[in-house]
Protein backbone atom coordinates (compact mmCIF):
# COMPACT_ATOMS: atom_id res chain seq x y z
CA UNK A 1 0.00 0.00 0.00
CA UNK A 2 0.85 3.33 -1.00
CA UNK A 3 1.13 6.49 0.85
CA UNK A 4 -1.00 8.53 -1.45
CA UNK A 5 -3.46 11.07 -0.61
CA UNK A 6 -5.38 10.81 -3.23
CA UNK A 7 -5.33 9.23 -7.24
CA UNK A 8 -6.82 11.11 -10.39
CA UNK A 9 -6.62 8.98 -13.60
CA UNK A 10 -6.25 11.06 -16.45
CA UNK A 11 -8.81 9.99 -19.34
CA UNK A 12 -7.39 11.85 -22.08
CA UNK A 13 -4.89 14.90 -22.13
CA UNK A 14 -6.97 17.66 -21.61
CA UNK A 15 -8.21 15.74 -18.81
CA UNK A 16 -5.47 15.77 -17.26
CA UNK A 17 -4.97 19.54 -18.07
CA UNK A 18 -8.05 20.06 -15.75
CA UNK A 19 -6.75 17.42 -13.30
CA UNK A 20 -3.87 19.08 -13.01
CA UNK A 21 -5.67 22.95 -12.79
CA UNK A 22 -8.27 21.66 -10.65
CA UNK A 23 -5.20 19.94 -7.88
CA UNK A 24 -2.31 21.97 -8.19
CA UNK A 25 -0.40 20.17 -5.21
CA UNK A 26 -0.83 16.97 -7.46
CA UNK A 27 2.01 15.38 -8.86
CA UNK A 28 2.09 13.72 -12.47
CA UNK A 29 2.59 10.26 -12.44
CA UNK A 30 3.50 8.31 -15.60
CA UNK A 31 5.04 4.86 -15.21
CA UNK A 32 5.98 5.36 -11.45
CA UNK A 33 9.18 3.84 -11.43
CA UNK A 34 10.41 6.98 -9.96
CA UNK A 35 7.48 8.58 -8.27
CA UNK A 36 6.56 5.36 -6.60
CA UNK A 37 10.08 4.95 -5.52
CA UNK A 38 9.74 8.41 -3.77
CA UNK A 39 6.66 7.75 -1.78
CA UNK A 40 7.82 4.77 -0.59
CA UNK A 41 10.87 6.50 0.71
CA UNK A 42 8.77 9.01 1.92
CA UNK A 43 9.86 12.27 0.43
CA UNK A 44 6.38 12.25 -1.34
CA UNK A 45 4.38 10.22 1.36
CA UNK A 46 1.25 11.44 1.19
CA UNK A 47 0.53 13.10 -2.20
CA UNK A 48 -1.58 13.72 -5.07
CA UNK A 49 -1.66 11.92 -8.09
CA UNK A 50 -2.67 12.36 -11.20
CA UNK A 51 -1.92 9.32 -13.30
CA UNK A 52 -0.98 9.75 -17.03
CA UNK A 53 -0.20 5.96 -17.52
CA UNK A 54 -3.46 4.91 -19.25
CA UNK A 55 -3.22 7.76 -22.28
CA UNK A 56 -2.49 5.92 -24.97
CA UNK A 57 -2.44 8.64 -27.36
CA UNK A 58 1.20 9.49 -25.66
CA UNK A 59 2.25 6.23 -26.66
CA UNK A 60 4.19 5.18 -29.80
CA UNK A 61 6.56 7.01 -32.32
CA UNK A 62 5.54 8.81 -36.05
CA UNK A 63 6.62 10.95 -38.17
CA UNK A 64 4.78 14.23 -38.77
CA UNK A 65 4.30 15.10 -42.44
CA UNK A 66 7.59 17.48 -42.21
CA UNK A 67 9.23 14.24 -41.64
CA UNK A 68 9.82 15.51 -37.41
CA UNK A 69 9.97 12.54 -35.51
CA UNK A 70 7.48 12.61 -33.12
CA UNK A 71 8.14 10.40 -29.88
CA UNK A 72 5.45 9.77 -27.32
CA UNK A 73 6.24 10.85 -23.89
CA UNK A 74 4.93 7.34 -22.46
CA UNK A 75 6.51 5.15 -24.84
CA UNK A 76 8.60 2.67 -22.86
CA UNK A 77 12.63 2.59 -22.85
CA UNK A 78 11.94 -1.45 -24.49
CA UNK A 79 9.12 0.41 -27.19
CA UNK A 80 11.79 3.00 -27.89
CA UNK A 81 14.83 0.36 -28.03
CA UNK A 82 12.22 -2.13 -31.00
CA UNK A 83 11.11 1.04 -32.58
CA UNK A 84 11.45 0.73 -36.45
CA UNK A 85 11.61 4.35 -36.83
CA UNK A 86 13.80 4.90 -33.95
CA UNK A 87 16.19 2.08 -35.53
CA UNK A 88 16.27 3.75 -38.38
CA UNK A 89 16.66 7.77 -37.78
CA UNK A 90 18.21 7.90 -34.09
CA UNK A 91 19.41 4.34 -33.24
CA UNK A 92 21.45 5.52 -30.46
CA UNK A 93 18.46 6.73 -28.63
CA UNK A 94 17.39 3.03 -28.44
CA UNK A 95 20.60 2.02 -27.21
CA UNK A 96 20.99 4.73 -24.37
CA UNK A 97 17.94 3.96 -22.92
CA UNK A 98 18.36 0.08 -23.64
CA UNK A 99 20.92 0.77 -20.42
CA UNK A 100 18.45 1.92 -18.17
CA UNK A 101 17.96 0.07 -14.82
CA UNK A 102 16.88 -3.59 -15.61
CA UNK A 103 14.69 -5.21 -17.99
CA UNK A 104 11.44 -4.50 -16.13
CA UNK A 105 12.43 -1.03 -15.42
CA UNK A 106 12.65 -0.55 -19.17
CA UNK A 107 9.02 -1.96 -19.58
CA UNK A 108 7.51 0.28 -16.96
CA UNK A 109 10.21 3.66 -17.24
CA UNK A 110 9.16 6.33 -19.59
CA UNK A 111 11.24 8.66 -22.03
CA UNK A 112 9.15 10.97 -21.02
CA UNK A 113 9.54 10.15 -17.35
CA UNK A 114 13.53 10.03 -17.83
CA UNK A 115 13.30 13.46 -18.87
CA UNK A 116 10.36 15.64 -16.82
CA UNK A 117 12.19 14.42 -13.00
CA UNK A 118 15.04 16.77 -14.58
CA UNK A 119 17.54 14.53 -13.29
CA UNK A 120 21.41 14.93 -15.14
CA UNK A 121 22.07 10.89 -15.03
CA UNK A 122 18.95 9.93 -17.00
CA UNK A 123 20.15 7.60 -19.96
CA UNK A 124 17.96 9.39 -22.63
CA UNK A 125 18.94 13.18 -21.70
CA UNK A 126 22.52 13.17 -23.28
CA UNK A 127 21.49 12.06 -26.49
CA UNK A 128 18.33 14.35 -26.57
CA UNK A 129 20.10 16.92 -25.53
CA UNK A 130 22.88 16.39 -28.58
CA UNK A 131 20.26 15.75 -31.44
CA UNK A 132 18.73 18.89 -30.61
CA UNK A 133 15.48 17.22 -29.20
CA UNK A 134 11.87 19.85 -29.19
CA UNK A 135 9.58 19.14 -25.97
CA UNK A 136 6.30 19.57 -26.91
CA UNK A 137 4.03 20.92 -23.77
CA UNK A 138 0.51 21.09 -23.43
CA UNK A 139 -0.62 22.78 -20.53
CA UNK A 140 -4.22 25.15 -19.71
CA UNK A 141 -3.42 27.80 -22.94
CA UNK A 142 -2.89 25.57 -24.95
CA UNK A 143 0.64 23.73 -27.09
CA UNK A 144 3.72 25.38 -27.09
CA UNK A 145 7.23 24.08 -27.99
CA UNK A 146 10.84 24.36 -26.47
CA UNK A 147 13.92 23.21 -26.90
CA UNK A 148 15.43 20.60 -24.41
CA UNK A 149 17.77 22.74 -23.34
CA UNK A 150 15.34 25.16 -21.90
CA UNK A 151 13.21 22.43 -20.77
CA UNK A 152 16.16 21.85 -17.76
CA UNK A 153 16.40 24.34 -15.72
CA UNK A 154 18.09 22.71 -12.68
CA UNK A 155 18.62 19.42 -10.97
CA UNK A 156 15.50 17.88 -10.47
CA UNK A 157 13.87 20.92 -11.95
CA UNK A 158 12.18 21.64 -15.66
CA UNK A 159 10.28 24.11 -16.96
CA UNK A 160 6.67 22.41 -16.88
CA UNK A 161 4.76 25.23 -15.86
CA UNK A 162 1.33 24.37 -13.26
CA UNK A 163 -1.31 22.49 -15.12
CA UNK A 164 1.13 21.30 -17.87
CA UNK A 165 2.27 18.04 -19.07
CA UNK A 166 4.57 16.55 -22.16
CA UNK A 167 2.56 15.67 -25.01
CA UNK A 168 5.54 15.04 -27.58
CA UNK A 169 9.02 14.71 -27.79
CA UNK A 170 10.19 16.08 -31.50
CA UNK A 171 13.71 15.91 -33.52
CA UNK A 172 13.45 17.99 -36.56
CA UNK A 173 14.60 16.83 -39.86
CA UNK A 174 17.64 18.61 -40.21
CA UNK A 175 18.20 17.30 -36.42
CA UNK A 176 18.56 14.23 -37.79
CA UNK A 177 19.16 13.64 -41.36
CA UNK A 178 22.95 12.79 -42.32
CA UNK A 179 23.53 12.14 -38.30
CA UNK A 180 24.88 9.19 -36.69
CA UNK A 181 25.50 8.86 -33.27
CA UNK A 182 27.02 6.62 -30.08
CA UNK A 183 26.16 6.99 -26.47
CA UNK A 184 28.27 5.63 -23.66
CA UNK A 185 27.50 5.04 -19.94
CA UNK A 186 30.11 4.65 -17.48
CA UNK A 187 28.56 3.28 -14.21
CA UNK A 188 30.11 0.71 -11.48
CA UNK A 189 27.24 -1.73 -12.71
CA UNK A 190 26.61 -3.23 -16.02
CA UNK A 191 23.04 -3.20 -14.85
CA UNK A 192 20.39 -1.88 -12.23
CA UNK A 193 23.05 1.26 -11.84
CA UNK A 194 22.64 5.01 -12.65
CA UNK A 195 25.54 6.19 -14.64
CA UNK A 196 28.69 7.70 -13.21
CA UNK A 197 28.80 10.23 -16.71
CA UNK A 198 27.38 9.33 -19.56
CA UNK A 199 28.30 11.09 -23.12
CA UNK A 200 26.41 10.90 -26.15
CA UNK A 201 28.18 11.81 -29.63
CA UNK A 202 26.85 12.07 -33.37
CA UNK A 203 28.54 13.15 -36.36
CA UNK A 204 27.53 14.09 -40.02
CA UNK A 205 30.40 13.47 -42.41
CA UNK A 206 30.83 14.83 -45.78
CA UNK A 207 30.08 12.94 -49.09
CA UNK A 208 33.27 11.56 -49.39
CA UNK A 209 33.46 10.68 -45.45
CA UNK A 210 36.66 12.64 -44.98
CA UNK A 211 35.67 15.85 -43.41
CA UNK A 212 33.45 15.95 -40.41
CA UNK A 213 30.35 18.54 -41.23
CA UNK A 214 28.70 18.53 -38.31
CA UNK A 215 29.67 17.12 -34.68
CA UNK A 216 27.58 17.36 -31.76
CA UNK A 217 27.79 16.06 -28.39
CA UNK A 218 26.42 15.95 -25.28
CA UNK A 219 26.46 14.63 -21.64
CA UNK A 220 24.88 13.14 -18.31
CA UNK A 221 26.62 14.21 -15.06
CA UNK A 222 28.89 16.21 -15.79
CA UNK A 223 26.80 19.85 -14.16
CA UNK A 224 23.68 19.87 -12.61
CA UNK A 225 21.40 19.32 -15.82
CA UNK A 226 22.64 17.40 -18.59
CA UNK A 227 24.55 19.71 -21.19
CA UNK A 228 26.10 19.80 -24.36
CA UNK A 229 29.80 21.06 -25.36
CA UNK A 230 30.22 23.79 -27.70
CA UNK A 231 33.75 24.15 -27.28
CA UNK A 232 34.11 20.38 -28.54
CA UNK A 233 31.61 20.82 -31.46
CA UNK A 234 33.36 23.91 -32.68
CA UNK A 235 36.85 22.40 -32.55
CA UNK A 236 36.20 19.72 -34.81
CA UNK A 237 33.56 21.30 -36.91
CA UNK A 238 35.01 21.22 -40.78
CA UNK A 239 38.01 19.32 -39.81
CA UNK A 240 39.39 15.53 -41.39
CA UNK A 241 38.41 12.46 -40.08
CA UNK A 242 41.64 11.59 -38.17
CA UNK A 243 42.65 10.69 -35.07
CA UNK A 244 44.51 13.95 -34.28
CA UNK A 245 40.55 15.47 -34.91
CA UNK A 246 39.63 13.04 -32.11
CA UNK A 247 42.37 14.52 -29.40
CA UNK A 248 40.99 18.01 -30.05
CA UNK A 249 37.85 17.15 -29.40
CA UNK A 250 38.55 14.80 -26.13
CA UNK A 251 40.89 18.63 -25.45
CA UNK A 252 38.42 20.67 -26.21
CA UNK A 253 35.57 19.32 -23.99
CA UNK A 254 37.59 20.36 -20.33
CA UNK A 255 36.13 23.97 -21.87
CA UNK A 256 32.95 23.09 -21.41
CA UNK A 257 32.11 20.43 -18.47
CA UNK A 258 31.81 21.39 -14.76
CA UNK A 259 31.37 17.77 -12.87
CA UNK A 260 31.00 17.83 -9.23
CA UNK A 261 32.59 15.25 -6.32
CA UNK A 262 29.96 13.22 -5.38
CA UNK A 263 29.94 9.92 -3.47
CA UNK A 264 29.37 7.78 -6.87
CA UNK A 265 33.34 9.92 -8.19
CA UNK A 266 35.06 12.43 -8.11
CA UNK A 267 35.62 15.61 -9.78
CA UNK A 268 38.99 14.26 -11.37
CA UNK A 269 37.32 10.66 -12.35
CA UNK A 270 34.74 12.73 -14.26
CA UNK A 271 37.05 14.97 -16.13
CA UNK A 272 39.15 11.70 -16.95
CA UNK A 273 35.68 10.06 -18.07
CA UNK A 274 34.53 13.59 -19.96
CA UNK A 275 37.85 13.25 -22.43
CA UNK A 276 37.64 9.73 -22.42
CA UNK A 277 34.42 8.84 -23.66
CA UNK A 278 33.68 12.31 -26.01
CA UNK A 279 37.13 10.81 -27.85
CA UNK A 280 35.59 6.91 -27.43
CA UNK A 281 31.92 7.89 -29.00
CA UNK A 282 33.01 10.36 -31.38
CA UNK A 283 35.36 7.64 -33.02
CA UNK A 284 33.08 5.54 -32.77
CA UNK A 285 30.13 7.62 -34.92
CA UNK A 286 32.42 8.28 -37.35
CA UNK A 287 33.04 4.51 -37.62
CA UNK A 288 28.89 3.91 -37.91
CA UNK A 289 28.46 6.99 -40.34
CA UNK A 290 31.35 5.12 -42.72
CA UNK A 291 34.40 6.92 -42.28
CA UNK A 292 37.63 5.41 -41.86
CA UNK A 293 39.13 5.72 -38.33
CA UNK B 1 -10.58 5.54 1.01
CA UNK B 2 -10.55 5.95 -2.35
CA UNK B 3 -11.46 2.24 -4.18
CA UNK B 4 -12.00 1.02 -7.76
CA UNK B 5 -13.16 -1.52 -9.45
CA UNK B 6 -10.80 -3.15 -11.31
CA UNK B 7 -11.52 -5.60 -14.23
CA UNK B 8 -8.74 -7.92 -15.92
CA UNK B 9 -7.49 -11.82 -16.83
CA UNK B 10 -5.80 -13.47 -14.21
CA UNK B 11 -3.68 -16.47 -15.38
CA UNK B 12 -6.58 -17.22 -17.76
CA UNK B 13 -9.45 -16.39 -15.88
CA UNK B 14 -11.72 -12.97 -16.44
CA UNK B 15 -11.93 -11.36 -12.93
CA UNK B 16 -12.85 -8.52 -11.21
CA UNK B 17 -12.13 -6.49 -7.60
CA UNK B 18 -12.03 -4.03 -5.72
CA UNK B 19 -8.92 -2.34 -4.65
CA UNK B 20 -7.82 0.26 -2.91
CA UNK B 21 -6.34 3.06 -4.90
CA UNK B 22 -3.06 2.93 -3.42
CA UNK B 23 -2.41 -0.32 -3.42
CA UNK B 24 0.32 -2.00 -5.79
CA UNK B 25 -0.62 -4.80 -8.35
CA UNK B 26 1.42 -6.97 -5.61
CA UNK B 27 -0.93 -6.13 -3.67
CA UNK B 28 -3.68 -6.75 -5.07
CA UNK B 29 -2.71 -10.55 -6.32
CA UNK B 30 -1.48 -11.63 -2.67
CA UNK B 31 -4.20 -10.10 -0.88
CA UNK B 32 -7.06 -10.45 -3.53
CA UNK B 33 -6.36 -13.30 -5.36
CA UNK B 34 -4.18 -15.12 -2.68
CA UNK B 35 -1.17 -15.69 -5.45
CA UNK B 36 1.58 -15.68 -3.04
CA UNK B 37 4.21 -16.54 -5.87
CA UNK B 38 4.40 -12.82 -6.39
CA UNK B 39 6.69 -11.82 -3.55
CA UNK B 40 7.59 -8.81 -1.35
CA UNK B 41 11.06 -8.24 -1.50
CA UNK B 42 13.05 -4.74 -1.71
CA UNK B 43 9.31 -2.99 -2.50
CA UNK B 44 11.05 -0.51 -4.88
CA UNK B 45 11.79 -2.34 -8.41
CA UNK B 46 14.69 -3.18 -7.62
CA UNK B 47 15.15 -6.92 -6.72
CA UNK B 48 12.18 -8.64 -9.21
CA UNK B 49 10.81 -10.59 -6.66
CA UNK B 50 7.31 -9.28 -7.19
CA UNK B 51 8.08 -9.79 -11.42
CA UNK B 52 4.59 -10.63 -13.36
CA UNK B 53 3.76 -11.01 -17.31
CA UNK B 54 1.26 -8.08 -18.23
CA UNK B 55 0.37 -8.56 -21.69
CA UNK B 56 3.63 -10.61 -22.36
CA UNK B 57 5.75 -8.03 -20.99
CA UNK B 58 7.63 -8.51 -17.25
CA UNK B 59 6.89 -5.93 -14.89
CA UNK B 60 7.72 -5.43 -11.16
CA UNK B 61 4.17 -5.52 -9.48
CA UNK B 62 5.51 -3.61 -6.50
CA UNK B 63 6.02 -0.67 -8.19
CA UNK B 64 2.75 -0.90 -10.51
CA UNK B 65 -0.69 0.36 -9.22
CA UNK B 66 -3.09 -2.22 -8.72
CA UNK B 67 -5.80 0.26 -10.49
CA UNK B 68 -3.35 0.24 -14.00
CA UNK B 69 -4.24 -3.51 -14.20
CA UNK B 70 -7.77 -2.72 -15.39
CA UNK B 71 -8.18 -4.44 -18.81
CA UNK B 72 -4.79 -6.09 -18.83
CA UNK B 73 -3.91 -9.71 -19.08
CA UNK B 74 -1.61 -10.67 -15.79
CA UNK B 75 0.30 -13.90 -15.82
CA UNK B 76 1.55 -15.20 -12.18
CA UNK B 77 3.83 -18.55 -11.78
CA UNK B 78 0.86 -19.88 -10.65
CA UNK B 79 -0.51 -19.85 -14.17
CA UNK B 80 2.16 -22.72 -15.53
CA UNK B 81 1.31 -25.49 -13.63
CA UNK B 82 -0.33 -28.01 -15.49
CA UNK B 83 -3.84 -29.51 -14.61
CA UNK B 84 -2.83 -32.32 -12.17
CA UNK B 85 -0.07 -29.79 -10.51
CA UNK B 86 2.29 -31.04 -12.90
CA UNK B 87 5.60 -28.64 -13.33
CA UNK B 88 6.60 -26.81 -16.80
CA UNK B 89 9.65 -27.44 -18.33
CA UNK B 90 11.55 -24.34 -17.09
CA UNK B 91 10.07 -24.85 -13.36
CA UNK B 92 11.52 -28.61 -13.85
CA UNK B 93 14.78 -27.33 -15.01
CA UNK B 94 15.33 -24.95 -12.47
CA UNK B 95 15.29 -27.75 -9.96
CA UNK B 96 17.80 -29.91 -12.44
CA UNK B 97 20.05 -27.44 -12.52
CA UNK B 98 20.13 -26.72 -8.90
CA UNK B 99 19.34 -22.72 -9.81
CA UNK B 100 16.88 -23.04 -6.67
CA UNK B 101 17.91 -22.49 -3.03
CA UNK B 102 15.92 -20.74 -0.58
CA UNK B 103 13.28 -19.88 -3.60
CA UNK B 104 12.11 -16.56 -2.62
CA UNK B 105 13.77 -15.03 -5.78
CA UNK B 106 12.74 -17.60 -8.34
CA UNK B 107 9.18 -16.70 -9.28
CA UNK B 108 9.99 -14.13 -10.52
CA UNK B 109 13.35 -15.41 -12.01
CA UNK B 110 10.85 -18.32 -13.97
CA UNK B 111 8.20 -15.55 -15.17
CA UNK B 112 11.24 -13.64 -16.83
CA UNK B 113 12.22 -16.91 -18.12
CA UNK B 114 8.96 -17.51 -19.88
CA UNK B 115 9.22 -14.10 -21.46
CA UNK B 116 12.32 -14.78 -23.02
CA UNK B 117 11.50 -18.37 -23.77
CA UNK B 118 8.56 -17.03 -25.58
CA UNK B 119 10.75 -15.10 -27.63
CA UNK B 120 11.41 -18.12 -29.67
CA UNK B 121 15.23 -17.21 -30.27
CA UNK B 122 18.34 -18.63 -29.30
CA UNK B 123 20.27 -16.05 -26.76
CA UNK B 124 24.04 -15.94 -26.25
CA UNK B 125 24.69 -16.59 -22.77
CA UNK B 126 25.62 -13.18 -22.12
CA UNK B 127 22.24 -11.81 -23.97
CA UNK B 128 20.73 -14.55 -21.19
CA UNK B 129 22.19 -12.51 -18.41
CA UNK B 130 21.58 -9.33 -19.58
CA UNK B 131 18.10 -9.99 -20.13
CA UNK B 132 17.72 -12.00 -16.15
CA UNK B 133 19.91 -9.04 -14.89
CA UNK B 134 16.18 -7.18 -13.20
CA UNK B 135 16.78 -9.54 -10.70
CA UNK B 136 18.52 -10.42 -7.38
CA UNK B 137 19.46 -14.10 -6.03
CA UNK B 138 21.19 -14.01 -2.69
CA UNK B 139 21.66 -17.77 -2.65
CA UNK B 140 22.48 -19.54 -6.13
CA UNK B 141 25.11 -16.91 -7.52
CA UNK B 142 23.07 -16.79 -10.72
CA UNK B 143 25.26 -19.66 -12.79
CA UNK B 144 22.86 -21.98 -12.00
CA UNK B 145 19.82 -19.80 -13.07
CA UNK B 146 21.81 -19.25 -16.10
CA UNK B 147 22.06 -22.76 -16.92
CA UNK B 148 18.27 -23.67 -16.32
CA UNK B 149 17.05 -20.90 -18.62
CA UNK B 150 19.97 -21.84 -21.43
CA UNK B 151 19.12 -25.33 -21.21
CA UNK B 152 15.43 -25.38 -21.60
CA UNK B 153 15.98 -22.98 -24.11
CA UNK B 154 18.30 -24.97 -26.05
CA UNK B 155 15.59 -28.24 -25.92
CA UNK B 156 12.51 -25.86 -26.99
CA UNK B 157 14.42 -24.64 -29.98
CA UNK B 158 15.89 -28.13 -30.87
CA UNK B 159 12.69 -29.59 -30.17
S1 LIG C 1 9.73 -6.49 -4.54
FE1 LIG C 1 9.29 -5.66 -6.46
S2 LIG C 1 11.24 -5.45 -7.33
FE2 LIG C 1 11.70 -6.07 -5.32
S1 LIG D 1 17.27 -18.85 -4.33
FE1 LIG D 1 17.39 -17.66 -2.54
S2 LIG D 1 17.30 -15.65 -3.36
FE2 LIG D 1 17.47 -16.82 -5.10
Amino acid sequence: MYDIKALYEATSVADAVSLLVAHPEAKIIAGGSDVLIQIREGRLAGCELVSIYKLDELRGVSLDADGTLRIGPLTSFSHITKDPLIRQIINVLGEAVDMVGGPQVRNIGTIGGNTCNGVTSADSASTLHAWDAVMEVTGPNGVRQLPIKEFYIWAGEVALQPGELLTAILIAKESYEGYVGHYIKYAMRNAMDIATTGCSVNVKLSADKKTIEDARIAYGVAGPVPMRAPSAEAAVKGLPVSQATVEAFGEAVLKDVNPRTSWRASKELRLQLAQELAKRALARSIQLAGGDI
Amino acid sequence: MQTQLVTCTINGKLTQTVVDTRASLTDMLRNDYRLTSVKKGCEVGECGACNVLIDGECFNSCIYLAVWAEGKTIRTLEDLLGPNGELSDIQQAFIDEAAVQCGFCTPGVIMTAVEILGMGRRFTRDELRKLLSGHLCRCTGYENIVNAVEKTMNKRLDG
